[in-house]
């Protein structure tokens, strides 16, 4: 039984499980946490599935967890794992079933205080213009010629289609475009799936806030993505709907065969894997690539549909009603990117589940706005709770294979918060508060009860004080539209 | 939820997914519990008409895989085509399964399942028959 005992305390905020703790581990694992809420991490199987995430083969440097931790599925929610390319492994279970499930940001300069009248009207707009609930389907019904489109360009596909500009792309993770997917490589039923899926929302966790920037932190980072105390901004939490659940079914049933051709020998079944250059690796990485592509077109047209929103409720009546992008981050994704480990750079497969990439200044992914900054990171908080934008730092790069938190972080059952808030009581603290809420369904609110979550700011607090990102602005929520 | 003591059906704690524990005493009962369980966790209710039957077959290596298969089959046809199923014939022999589930129409879901995962998933004998414990992504 693992313990904290058997843990090494690097410092205040990072811990490190030695490779001798189990026989099978093939890396150490790191820990970003306090003790408190690494003590909380004992409660549920994080930790065990963090060792767990470090016996795949081909891992470099550390498997990594971020102070947002909680048990998942085969791999913990909140870890980052880098293999070797290209002899290291793709573990699809690794980078979960909402593939490119991410945050999107859009900046305003609307002040606030001078639409506080509008906001329930916004809520109701913003509501009725972005699709959301379970197995929502949009306004576009794509022919499967289309749908290929969006999987080779995804947001590309969205700003030829008049869904985006220029700076969206410019400010979205790869330009909202992952080359090297193949839609030869997806199912019919996954296709069949994600034709009607384009430009929805979905339910769960997923949802769309307006926030009011609370407190900046860093002027110049704050500066160069347009963020002022007092103003509004949206935020988009969602990724590829059935789509990318689909493929992510497909092949963690593909894989259990993979694994015993390549004599790979693993502690759970969810985390089954093929190397990047087998044929079942490759084949993967191009449809994973797919649904990634979805995502990013998906959360472009939700964007373009929340600054429709923006306009039917407020032209005219304050001066600039625009929506600006700030950033648009992935949280579930596998990808192939340069990294320095044991002093040499190399090339890696990044797992990142429930953990944000966070590059530091001067990296080449990054737009010329943010060279000197960092990397936007989004963090949203549960509901009703703050959140925050912080920026990457260079010790994200050296120590977290240039990665950082994603949210909260769930500590309770789903079932616990239903039994322990009722949905309609939430809502009515929460408009008290001052916050909108449209919700699809009153018990899935209570599912998603502040309480059911971490405190967000003991999370950042972890990051910041590890280094591994930096405080830029604080958020309050003043709109929730969940589905 | 279920407590018939040969077979049925029992959600487990799970910080941020579904898990659901499964009894029967074969596998064809294990496979319909975990269906009757898997509904019952997305809160479907179904119209009573018209019913509809589905026919399927799966070929599977070992118990979980058809566990998997089985539920990931039935979430497939209630995403696809809106319909939910409460009544299964079922017949596993030689690594094949055969399947007719009958249902209807889905006049409501309350949560939705992304995927039924294989995560520790170990169809184990007890003295119950056949157990295991499915994890669901929500």
């Amino acid at each position: 039984m693992i313990g904290l005992n058997s843990l090494k305390q690097i410092s205040d905020y990072e811990w490190e499980i030695p490779r001798e703790v189990r026989g099978d581990m093939r890396v150490p694992v790191r820990l970003f946490a306090t003790r408190e809420l690494l003590e909380a991490a004992f409660d549920d199987k994080s930790i065990e599935q963090a060792i767990n995430a470090a016996t795949l083969p081909g891992l470099v440097g550390n498997v990594i967890v971020m102070p947002d931790m909680h048990q998942g599925y085969g791999f913990p929610i909140g870890g980052v794992a880098a293999t070797r390319f290209p002899d290291g492994v793709i573990s699809p279970g690794a980078i979960g079933y909402d593939i490119n499930c991410g945050v999107r940001l859009l900046g305003s300069s609307i002040d606030y205080a001078a639409i506080t009248d509008q906001l329930d009207d916004l809520a109701s707009a913003l509501n009725e213009h972005c699709p959301s609930g379970v197995g929502s389907k949009g306004a576009l019904r794509l022919s499967e010629s289309e749908l290929n489109h969006v999987c080779e360009s995804g947001s590309k596909w969205a700003l030829k289609k008049g869904y985006a500009t220029e700076q969206d792309l410019r400010r979205t993770e790869e330009g909202g475009c992952l080359d090297g997917a193949d839609p030869d490589k997806v199912s019919d039923r996954a296709k069949e799936r994600g034709r009607t899926q384009l430009g929805t929302l979905g339910a769960g966790n997923h949802f769309i806030e307006v926030d009011v920037v609370d407190k900046v932190f860093a002027e110049d980072a704050a500066q160069a993505m347009g963020l002022r105390e007092g103003c509004l901004v949206v935020q988009i939490h969602c990724g590829s709907r059935g789509f990318g659940h689909q493929i992510c079914t497909d092949y963690v049933q593909e894989l259990q065969g993979a694994v015993k051709r390549y004599k790979i020998t693993l502690p759970d079944r969810e985390l089954v894997c093929a190397p990047l250059n087998s044929p079942e690796g490759q084949a993967y990485l191009a449809a994973m690539r797919c649904a990634a592509n979805f995502a990013f077109a998906n959360r472009q047209i939700l964007a373009h549909a929340a600054r429709q929103a923006f306009e039917a409720v407020l032209a005219g009546k304050t001066p600039n009603w625009y929506l600006h992008q700030i950033y648009d981050i992935t949280h579930n994704m596998g990808k192939i990117e340069t990294h320095v480990v044991a002093g040499e750079r190399i090339k890696v497969c990044v797992h990142r589940k429930g953990a944000t990439r966070a590059f530091g200044p001067g990296s080449p992914e990054l737009p010329d706005e943010y060279q000197t900054i960092g990397q936007p990171v989004l963090v949203p908080g549960s509901m009703g709770t703050a959140s925050w934008v912080l920026a990457g730092t260079a010790a994200s790069m050296e120590r977290s294979f240039g990665s950082s938190c994603h949210g909260a972080g769930r500590v309770m059952s789903r079932h616990q918060a239903k039994r322990e808030v009722r949905g309609e009581t939430l809502r009515r603290e929460l408009e008290a508060e001052g916050i909108h809420v449209r919700a699809g369904s009153l018990p899935g609110l209570a599912e998603e009860a502040p309480q059911a979550y971490k405190n967000v700011d003991a999370v950042v607090e972890t990051v910041a004080g590890a280094g591994i990102a930096r405080l830029v602005a604080r958020l309050k929520p003043v709109a929730v539209i969940k589905g | 939820m279920n407590s018939h003591p040969r077979a049925g059906y029992r959600e487990q704690p799970h910080t941020a997914d579904w898990a659901l524990e499964v009894w029967a005493s074969d596998l064809d009962g294990l496979l319909q519990q975990a269906a009757r369980g898997m509904y019952a966790l997305m809160q479907a209710r179904l119209t009573g008409e018209p019913r509809e039957v589905y026919r399927f077959e799966i070929n599977a290596p070992d118990r979980e895989i058809v566990l998997v298969t089985f539920l990931s089959e039935l979430l497939y046809f209630t995403q696809r085509d809106d319909v939910g199923f409460d009544q299964f014939d079922l017949a596993w022999a030689g690594q094949q399964l055969t399947a007719t589930v009958e249902g209807a129409p889905i006049e409501s879901i309350a949560k939705e399942i992304k995927a039924v995962t294989y995560h520790n998933l170990a169809v184990r004998e007890t003295e119950r028959g056949l157990e295991a414990t499915i994890v669901f992504d929500v």
